[in-house]
């Protein structure tokens, strides 16, 4: 199917612009033209499919089909929720101050709130089309792991002994007040939130789709393979841990951090110490730490650091060990 | 008739506070505006994703930016009961 973009971006670059064959500008136009055309497409597909299925989907639901789940299936459940619904650091008190007081177990919550911002779809589509199916695959199994781990982890130290607040149950008027947003949708409903989604989206995501091919363009056209591979990254043990630390305090969103994370593989870091760097500044934040504060004590907050130190190092080593920068 | 708004700062929010209030101004309805920032407050309400929009002291919306036409439509169910 993509073989009609690949000759349509030559024909625009042989015959508009006509560009010498064989240049490094043509073929770098070329691959710039392919790509931002294919993830465009892609993105508005995979935006909009998903948003049709989940516009009847709100956290309200989740916390209600969570409550009083089966604990592990509870971690996986909770994950994957994360994984498909949109998800706002604003959003993270009032969101783990409502799955507590529902009594969902704190460890299920943090299974929400770690994977919630790592994984969703315009990461997924971004990063397959940047840097191939194997590394996203690889990154969404890891953002569910974070999750999940850390769920059950959260659970064994018992957190609710670090909250600030007791745990009260709903007033009884909640009921009607929560669930008023979620009664039946007609499919133009679903229709209008699916194409909102999708503006709402782009317009946080079409610069980075930019600059992101951009840079793969350029190295495809200018930067000679030799260099790469002269320079490749050494890969000591010791550069995972530092990325990750780095990363924890830095604040990005995911769709933000891929071109990044793209030109740091192209220069030839190892795709784990890169894969580990992006989880890091994308699951939390010194502000979200902050904000964090109001419901956890500090020695939870301390714990969830080292949680992630430890378990986002052990990513990037397992794999730069594994893959070898293979991918 | 009492509206508030529901958000702790995020971009969305704010635009909310601002749609709110422009709507409900150019529709000649009467109102006073208040913001609730602090998560606990906001517990309150079981609202769990902001921002959210509350018209004497109901949940109207939350999660998203309702359209215009929806704030109207709100307010006016409001006035009516």
């Amino acid at each position: 199917m993509f073989d009609i973009l690949k000759q349509f971006a030559g024909l625009i670059v042989d015959s508009v612009l006509r560009l010498p064959a064989g240049c490094n500008c043509s073929s770098g136009l070329q691959f710039f033209i392919e790509e931002t055309i294919k993830i465009f497409l892609l993105l508005t597909v995979m935006i909009y499919v998903i948003a049709w299925l989940r516009a009847s989907l709100n956290v309200e639901k989740v916390r209600d089909y969570l409550k009083g789940k089966n604990r592990f299936f509870g971690y996986v459940t909770a994950a994957s929720f994360g994984a498909v619904t949109p998800f706002c650091s604003c959003s993270s008190i009032p969101l783990f101050l409502g799955f507590t007081s529902a009594r969902i177990p704190v460890g299920i919550t943090m299974s929400f709130l770690i994977t919630s911002p790592m994984i969703n779809e315009a990461v997924v589509v971004m990063l397959g089309g940047l840097l191939g199916v194997k590394l996203t695959m690889i990154y969404v199994i890891f953002g569910m792991l974070a999750g999940i781990i850390g769920g059950i982890f959260f659970d064994i130290i018992k957190a609710e002994r670090f909250l600030t607040f007791k745990v009260e149950p709903l007033p009884a008027s909640d009921a009607g007040a929560a669930t008023a947003a979620s009664s039946k949708l007609s499919l133009r409903d679903r229709h209008r939130f699916a194409v909102g989604e999708l503006k709402d989206i782009m317009k946080r995501v079409w610069l980075w789709i930019f600059i992101g091919v951009g840079i793969g363009a350029f190295i495809h056209g200018f930067v000679p393979q030799a260099y790469i591979v002269e320079h490749l990254g050494g890969g000591q043990w010791w550069s995972v841990p530092a990325a990750v630390g780095l990363g924890i305090p830095l604040y990005s969103n995911a769709t933000g951090m891929i071109p990044v994370i793209d030109v740091l593989i192209r220069k030839g870091l190892p795709a784990g110490t890169a894969l580990a760097f992006m989880m890091s500044t994308v699951a939390v934040s010194l502000p979200e730490f902050v904000m964090l504060k109001q419901v956890m004590k500090t020695r939870m907050l301390i714990y969830f650091f080292v949680y992630l130190l430890i378990f986002f190092t052990l990513c990037g080593w397992v794999l730069n060990l594994v893959c070898n920068n293979q991918l | 008739m009492k509206v508030q708004i529901l958000g702790t700062g995020c971009p969305k929010c704010k635009a909310l506070a601002e749609l709110a209030e422009k709507t409900l101004h150019e529709n000649g309805f009467e109102f006073e505006l208040e913001k609730v920032t602090d998560a606990f407050q906001i517990m309150k309400f079981s609202v769990m994703s902001t921002p959210a929009l509350v018209i004497n002291g109901k949940v109207k919306v939350s999660g998203r930016l309702p359209s215009p036409e929806e704030i109207i439509k709100f307010a006016k169910d409001a006035e009516n009961e």
